[in-house]
């Protein structure tokens, strides 16, 4: 029998240290999944926000009722010949009714009220010189306001970067536990393997074997509990848009934003590898600290 | 070999056995005879550098036991073969696998056909797959000679390896230990059995130290 497989043998596979690397291995991988997922969400997000509000805006044109047909033409003819814009169209009266219904009720009398009309542009990716459009707007539409959404994107954009920190930033502290977890389950399973150290020490066996077995099989564990962690987050994260479409109505398409797309599937089978990598340098530390303690 | 100069150990507060200076040179035979606590154990412990003296200067396979670090340790044990009084193992593992660590475990290469021949000579071929606590105290000190002997060490050092035998398997073992001096291991046995140090010295020149009252001495003349 070789050293490489006598190593594997060494250390006995029952333990109590056995369960508290498999389980919180499986826990961090767990864990570590759905942070990345609200981490790759978030900024899936970011630009999804970005890039649906850069290229849309609205003028708001308010004018006597008596005036109103005008200036809407005149601002419409303004839009047609301004390069960077794609698109311009008139809201319709009950388009407009059903997005103040939300914040005024739908019984208030709408008809009765001097309201501005509303016109939603779509603009080409290179987008219109806003503020030569504004300038023309004042001059040829004095009631005419553009509203390139600015206010609005930037608190959007903002939230969701920092959303998209604090995830990266969980990542690193679930990192930092995974570590600190598999350097206590190491210590533990030297400490309870005294006669295995012993005995090897007895037979000439140096530190670097002693530590290796340990190594081995304490990252093989990590190894197996991230990768069942991961597996059943992955099958959450697969299953969550249906929960939220038949649990939650309406934030079904919230729910639906947290997760993997296409190739981002891949991104969570980084996280065994990557648990095997930190519980093999934690336990590797973590041994020889024993062990140097150990005649 | 193994050079003790001035060595004194105490434990628990009082003195073992003081100023002890011997020299255990290739190829010698010695047997360690002494009362029960008088510290033939504890003797054989600071020979493998499990113990460090109190005072003194012991030198282990060249160097100076003190300033040897742990790979330095571990290289002069891979030289010294260990019977344990209580026979430690891996229980976890065979007999075969417990009796072939010292070379598995140090990445030396052990032949399946010579670790064969060494369980067929302790007796216990039979037992190769079974397990450290299924066997018997006889059979567990016969393990821990094979797996003692199994990397032809330069030093072996043996604490009442026959204690749990009787009278026709101590010898064999006895003369395994005798062959292997033979052949230039130095052997180093702590009992209290006469007639086993008698069966030694009509085959082997063997000198007997005495450790009683503190002192290590020379003794066998009246064995």
């Amino acid at each position: 029998m070789s050293a490489a497989a006598i190593s594997g043998l060494v250390v006995p596979r029952a333990g109590q240290s056995v369960w508290l690397v498999v389980f919180s291995a499986a826990a961090m991988g767990f864990l570590a999944v759905f942070v990345l997922a609200l981490a790759t969400s978030s900024a899936q997000l970011a630009r999804g926000w970005e890039a649906q509000l850069a290229q849309t805006a609205t003028v708001r044109v308010s004018a006597p009722p008596e005036e109103m047909e005008m200036q809407t033409a005149l601002v419409m003819e303004v839009l047609r010949t301004t390069p960077g814009i794609a698109e311009a169209r008139v809201m319709e009266p009950q388009e407009q009714a059903a997005l103040l219904e939300v914040w005024l009720g739908p019984d208030l009398p709408l008809d009765a009220l001097p309201m501005p009309r509303l016109i939603e542009l779509r603009e080409t990716p290179q987008g219109p010189d806003r503020q030569g459009l504004r300038l023309r707007l004042s001059a040829e539409a004095p009631g005419a306001v553009y509203d390139d959404h600015t206010r609005w994107r930037r608190p959007l954009v903002q939230a969701a970067a920092r959303l998209k920190g604090v995830a990266w930033g969980a990542l690193v502290l679930i990192g930092g536990v995974t570590c600190a977890i598999i350097a206590l389950a190491a210590s533990a399973s030297l400490a309870s393997n005294g006669q295995v150290i012993k005995v090897l020490r007895l037979v000439g066996a140096r530190d670097r074997f002693i530590a290796s077995a340990f190594v081995q099989r304490i990252s093989r564990l990590a190894l197996f509990g991230a990768a069942l962690g991961t597996a059943i987050a992955m099958a959450a994260l697969w299953a969550l848009p249906e929960l939220g479409g038949d649990a939650l109505g309406g934030t079904a398409q919230h729910m639906a934003g947290i997760g993997f797309q296409g190739a981002g599937w891949l991104l969570p089978l980084l996280v065994p590898p990557v648990a095997m990598g930190l519980a093999f340098l934690a336990s590797l530390a973590t041994a020889f600290h024993v062990l140097r303690g150990v005649t | 070999m193994i050079v003790f100069d001035g060595v004194s150990h105490d434990y628990g507060g009082g003195a073992l056995f003081r100023d002890v200076s011997l020299r255990l040179e290739g190829g010698s035979f010695h047997f360690l005879t002494g009362p029960s606590g008088a510290g033939k154990s504890t003797l054989l412990k600071l020979c493998y550098g499990e113990l460090l003296p109190s005072s003194g200067t012991i030198t282990l396979m060249g160097q100076n036991r003190r300033a040897m670090t742990r790979d330095q340790l571990a290289e002069a044990r891979q030289r010294i073969g260990v019977v344990h009084q209580d026979c430690q193992f891996l229980d976890h593992l065979t007999v075969a696998q417990n009796g072939g660590l010292p070379m598995t475990a140090t990445g030396r290469r052990l032949l399946d056909a010579d670790l064969g021949d060494l369980l067929v000579w302790v007796g216990l071929a039979e037992h190769a797959e079974a397990l450290p606590p299924t066997l018997s105290g006889g059979e567990r000190q016969r393990a821990a000679l094979a797996r003692a002997v199994v990397a032809a060490p330069s030093l072996l050092l043996a604490d009442e390896p026959t204690g749990n035998l009787d009278w026709d398997m101590s010898q064999r073992l006895l003369l395994l230990m005798i062959e292997l001096n033979r052949m230039g291991t130095a052997v180093v046995i702590a009992t209290h059995d006469l007639n086993l140090i008698r069966f030694a010295k009509a085959h082997v020149n063997a000198r007997v130290l005495r450790i009683s009252a503190r002192k290590l001495t020379m003794a066998g003349a009246e064995l």
